[in-house]
């Protein structure tokens, strides 16, 4: 007992009372060679963030390895409630607390994907022939369909064959692109999330 | 919300009905903690479940999903009844004294003007009797027989607390407390908040018993006081953002409708949308619509909109008819729509009648899907058994699946539910190849109008003259787009007082929306987020938490739309001659020269009290009103129909009228009628919801949230267990007349049966988190059984009541 280590030691003091008094009989362990481990989050990163999920919005702090330096590649490693935030205070509920396996899950997308009509599976593609391929598809389809005139001579310019839904999580400026990008096409069929 | 989160401190009863803040909105629901440990608020809940928020209130009241109006109604009756209500505040505040048409009727349910083929109104009668001076007539006395405060305690009579307990099974006894506990608030210094969620607008009468809540709320002087308002708890992080910047069918940035085609001419538009007052010296803001108007115009066309081309009006589509969701999934399974777009959005999940989603994206030429996770819209072609049970081969529809970056790796701002534009940071980058929504749509905007001023094609201008400054065209920075929706001066703007003395530079960022002008001379992408990239920066990334008052504003936290203010309609939490009505809570008031105090007055900031300016100065009556005129779908006051799938035959509050059963006013579309149950087959009431442990669709992709609540359930009582020999555990089969969902059994004591109309009626509850993609446990989309008829206003889908069947398998 008497050679024993550092880690067997914490591991017997920490499960048991018992083991605890262990040391006052004057079983200390052998002098630790390496240093105490560095608290995981004390050379973090911290960014301020939002909760992506419910409309209180509660602050958070997301914790990331890399300093942000060119060749530093971040990768976020903790996420908690931001403690000077007026609403959650530092708290957050049970989905928030899960933010991180959102930002890491294994559903996440990769790279841009194509499933060819009767299909039962994707390809992957380039972002080049994804994007090349939906302007082509939607100006094939405004050209064709749009309604510049009704029959009743009104002026009326506007884009009913192809809708979109936006989101309800994306920023404001994403937003606000989005819909000026959408109504410079004349489309009207064209809602988001809080239709529902 | 009018009120914010932490203002939910300030009040001494709270109200959650039509939402679980609880579960659904966790820490938000802190506050209301806070406002019971330091406040003595006393907390009712009202809803069809015993949910966490219940297990915390005072009071908590059972109620028939599907039944809010004849409760409120009820409690609007008892609180007329008994002279429970602020006297200063509606005499004041409201329409309490104007005077309504002669030709204006209600009888068995129908308002006057009804066509019964259409499903809709002609509203010309229900307006207010107009003067020879051009203003609204009205009787201070109260004791004309057709003022608002006659015609409502009219109309309410019939809601007695009898009638709430037939039709919502809801106890005499639990109604009349709750009333009393209400009516508390009346006194000018007490304040009661109402936190309402999706349980009231997934109705097809959602957006009148919402009203019906705001009418409550006015009659106990409770609008625009601290600790009181009518507060809508936003389901997702910037659906309030995405509203407000107009990403609907119908709307543009700010609450600004878009044109009809009927509105051909550009004054007429601005006319038919800057209301002249109706009362005299009422402020009726909106008559400033063009400088609004315009600013967007010059933002989105640039040099493209001048004064000769009425600011390239021509440039909006105009609107037939409204092409909400529902609308355009009709289209869709009709073969009309080719190309769609989600963005963020999971249509196959969040659409009601799951069937009829598939059947209507299998009819697309091409899908274009841009999220961060894996969605089952994306993959709606593909077989997953019975969860997903189709034909790849008979599937024709090109897919092509983009993935973004999400909140973690991305910066910028989301608008919550108090109305905070609150901006965030970057924090890692996107996984793989992964890009930012801002590049995708960037890229696709610049390959189109690279097509179109090559090419050539369908009216190019709006397209090829399409402003577009930002230093990379393929990849707007936030910042950028944040200055540009926020606005700034074109030219040199000077004083209209003095117009020697400039008061903004051309380049300038503006302050806030009074700086807009009507000429060109400025540009705003949102008139309402005007000032949040202000001359001294971004506001939205503000982090000073400090509260001098200490009633939780927070005025320098982030930016709050519009103008910073934090309490919307705050005028009213004064007395008409300027004094707060509770000086321990105050907001603002009148020191004799100007308005100021904890908040930003919503207000003229220098007229003098004394001039009869009414506090709601987006109307033109410059009070808010009980008659809702031509506002809504179906009628002026809020009345009661039955979900369009209901247990009961007749409408109890209509029993002679057939037509008045469900909401006359709804749209409902051939196909959507037939795919409804009736009783005799479906007997159970059912509604769907969220639970504490999920989010939405999404939280089934994210470990942690898989591991503790893995699997699908569905939840019933004790009493229609023990009718069905199911035990907890066992798989039920819980049908719609549009589909199925199997299911483990959770028998509870927190659904109970309840009396209605003199039968015993059974919930089913339904929560919708799972799916066939993701970590969780494989499992059915809830809005396979989910009915398609939306609100006769928003056409937001009636998820919370419809009927089915359940049964052990």
């Amino acid at each position: 007992m008497a050679d024993m280590t550092r880690r067997q030691f914490l591991a017997v003091t920490g499960a048991t009372l018992a083991g605890s008094s262990l040391a006052l009989l004057g079983f200390s362990p052998a002098a630790a060679i390496a240093e105490v481990r560095e608290f995981k989050l004390a050379r973090a990163t911290e960014t301020r963030n939002t909760c992506p999920y419910c409309a209180v919005a509660c602050g958070i702090v997301m914790y990331g390895l890399g300093d942000a330096a060119k060749n530093a590649e971040a990768s976020i490693i903790h996420i908690e409630g931001d403690p000077d935030h007026p609403v959650n205070r530092g708290t957050l509920c049970p989905k928030g607390a899960g933010l991180l396996d959102f930002v890491h899950s294994p559903s996440r997308l990769m790279y841009p994907e194509y499933r060819a009509p009767g299909s039962d599976k994707w390809q992957r593609i380039s972002w080049d022939d994804a994007l090349g391929r939906i302007a082509k598809l939607m100006k094939q389809d405004r050209d064709a369909n749009f309604v510049a005139k009704t029959p009743e001579g009104l002026t009326v310019n506007r884009w009913l064959t192809t809708g979109m839904l936006a989101a309800s999580a994306s920023s404001n400026e994403v937003g606000y692109l989005t819909h000026k990008v959408i109504r410079s096409f004349g489309a009207l069929a064209f809602d988001n999330q809080a239709r529902v | 919300m009018t009120n914010h989160w932490v203002d939910i401190k300030n009040a001494d009863v709270v109200l959650i009905m039509g939402g679980n803040a609880a579960e659904a909105h966790p820490c938000g629901f802190k506050w209301v903690t806070e406002a019971k440990a330091h406040n003595k608020a006393r907390l009712i809940v009202v809803d069809p479940r015993f949910t966490r928020s219940a297990s915390v209130a005072d009071v908590y009241a059972p109620i028939r999903t599907g039944t809010d109006i004849v409760f409120l109604g009820g409690v609007v009756s008892y609180l007329l009844a008994n002279d429970k209500i602020q006297h200063e505040y509606v005499k004041n505040y409201t329409d309490f004294t104007f005077i309504v048409r002669e030709d204006f009727t209600f009888t068995d349910g129908l308002y006057s003007g009804y066509n019964a083929e259409k499903h809709s109104y002609d509203k010309s009668t229900w307006d207010y009797e107009i003067g020879p001076d051009g203003f609204v007539k009205s009787d201070p006395s109260l004791t004309h027989p057709r003022c608002v405060y006659q015609l409502m305690k009219q109309h309410y009579a019939r809601y007695t607390p009898e009638m709430v307990a037939r039709v919502c099974g809801t106890p005499q006894a639990k109604f009349l407390q709750i009333c009393e506990m209400m009516a508390s608030t009346a006194t000018p210094t007490r304040a009661m908040t109402i936190m309402y969620a999706l349980g009231w607008t997934q109705h097809s009468v959602g957006s009148q018993m919402i009203r019906q809540g705001a009418m409550v709320q006015l009659l106990l002087g409770n609008i625009g006081i601290a600790g009181g308002g009518m507060n809508a708890l936003r389901g997702h992080s910037n659906i309030q953002g995405l509203t407000d910047l107009g990403l609907m069918s119908n709307l543009l940035p700010g609450y600004i409708n878009l044109p009809s085609e009927n509105e051909q001419d550009y004054a007429k538009f601005i006319a038919a949308r800057a209301f002249k007052p109706l009362r005299p010296n009422q402020l009726s803001y909106w008559q400033n619509l063009d400088k609004f108007v315009v600013s967007l115009m010059k933002a989105w066309w640039g040099d493209a909109a001048t004064a000769e081309n009425n600011w390239a009006y021509d440039y909006l589509p105009k609107l037939d008819k409204l092409y909400d969701m529902l609308q355009t999934f009709e289209l869709m399974s009709q073969g009309k729509i080719n190309g769609y777009i989600c963005q963020g959005f999971n249509p196959l999940a969040a659409a009601p009648n799951k069937a009829k989603m598939n059947l209507s994206l299998a009819k697309l030429k091409y899908l274009v899907v841009m999220d961060p996770l894996a969605t089952e819209t994306s993959e709606f072609w593909r077989n997953f058994g019975e969860h997903n049970d189709v034909d790849s081969a008979r599937i024709q529809t090109e897919v092509f699946r983009l993935p973004t970056s999400c909140f973690a790796e991305e910066e910028g701002s989301l608008t919550n539910s108090s109305r905070w534009l609150q901006w965030h940071w970057k924090g890692a980058e996107p996984p793989g190849e992964a890009r930012s929504d801002l590049r995708i749509m960037a890229e696709i905007f610049t390959r189109m109008r690279a097509m179109y001023q090559s090419d050539g094609g369908a009216f190019p201008d709006p397209i090829v003259n399409l402003s577009w400054p930002y230093a990379h065209p393929n990849d707007p920075s936030p910042q950028e787009l944040a200055r540009e929706f926020s606005g700034k001066a074109l030219k040199d703007l000077a004083d209209p007082k003095d117009p020697t003395k400039i008061t903004r530079k051309a380049g300038e960022q503006l302050a806030g929306f009074a700086e807009l002008r009507n000429d060109g001379s400025t540009l705003s992408g949102c008139w309402i987020f005007c000032g949040a990239w202000g001359p001294t920066g971004n506001l939205m990334a503000r982090r000073d938490n400090s509260d001098p008052t200490g009633i939780g504003q927070n005025l320098n936290w982030a930016f709050a739309w519009p103008a910073n203010r934090r309490v919307l309609y705050n005028r009213a939490s004064c007395d008409p001659s300027g004094k707060p009505f509770n000086r321990d809570r105050a907001l603002i008031s009148w020191n004799g020269t100007a308005w100021g105090g904890a908040d930003i007055p919503d207000f003229k900031a220098d007229e003098d009290p004394t001039h009869g300016m009414g506090p709601f100065i987006m109307n033109p009556e410059g009070v808010a009103r009980f008659f809702a005129r031509n506002t809504m779908a179906e009628g002026p006051f809020p009345e009661h129909y039955e979900p369009f799938e209901t247990p009961l035959a007749v409408n109890p509050l209509s029993p002679k009228e057939p037509r008045a059963l469900n909401n006359p006013a709804a749209r409902v579309f051939d196909d959507d009628r037939k795919a409804f149950g009736k009783p005799a087959q479906f007997p159970h009431a059912a509604t769907t919801y969220r639970l504490t442990e999920h989010f939405h669709y999404w939280t089934k992709h994210v470990r942690l949230n898989a591991i503790i609540q893995p699997e699908q359930f569905v939840e019933i009582g004790d009493a229609l267990a023990k009718d069905l020999g199911i035990a907890s555990g066992d798989w039920v089969k819980v049908e719609s007349n549009r589909g199925f969902i199997k299911a483990v059994a959770v028998v509870t004591k927190r659904l109970r049966a309840l009396q209605v109309d003199g039968k015993t009626l059974h919930h089913v509850g339904i929560p919708i988190h799972w799916g066939f993609k993701g970590l969780a446990k494989p499992g059915f989309l809830a809005n396979t059984l989910t009915p398609v008829v939306g609100d006769g206003n928003s056409q937001t889908p009636e998820f919370k009541s419809f009927l089915v069947r359940v049964e052990k398998v």
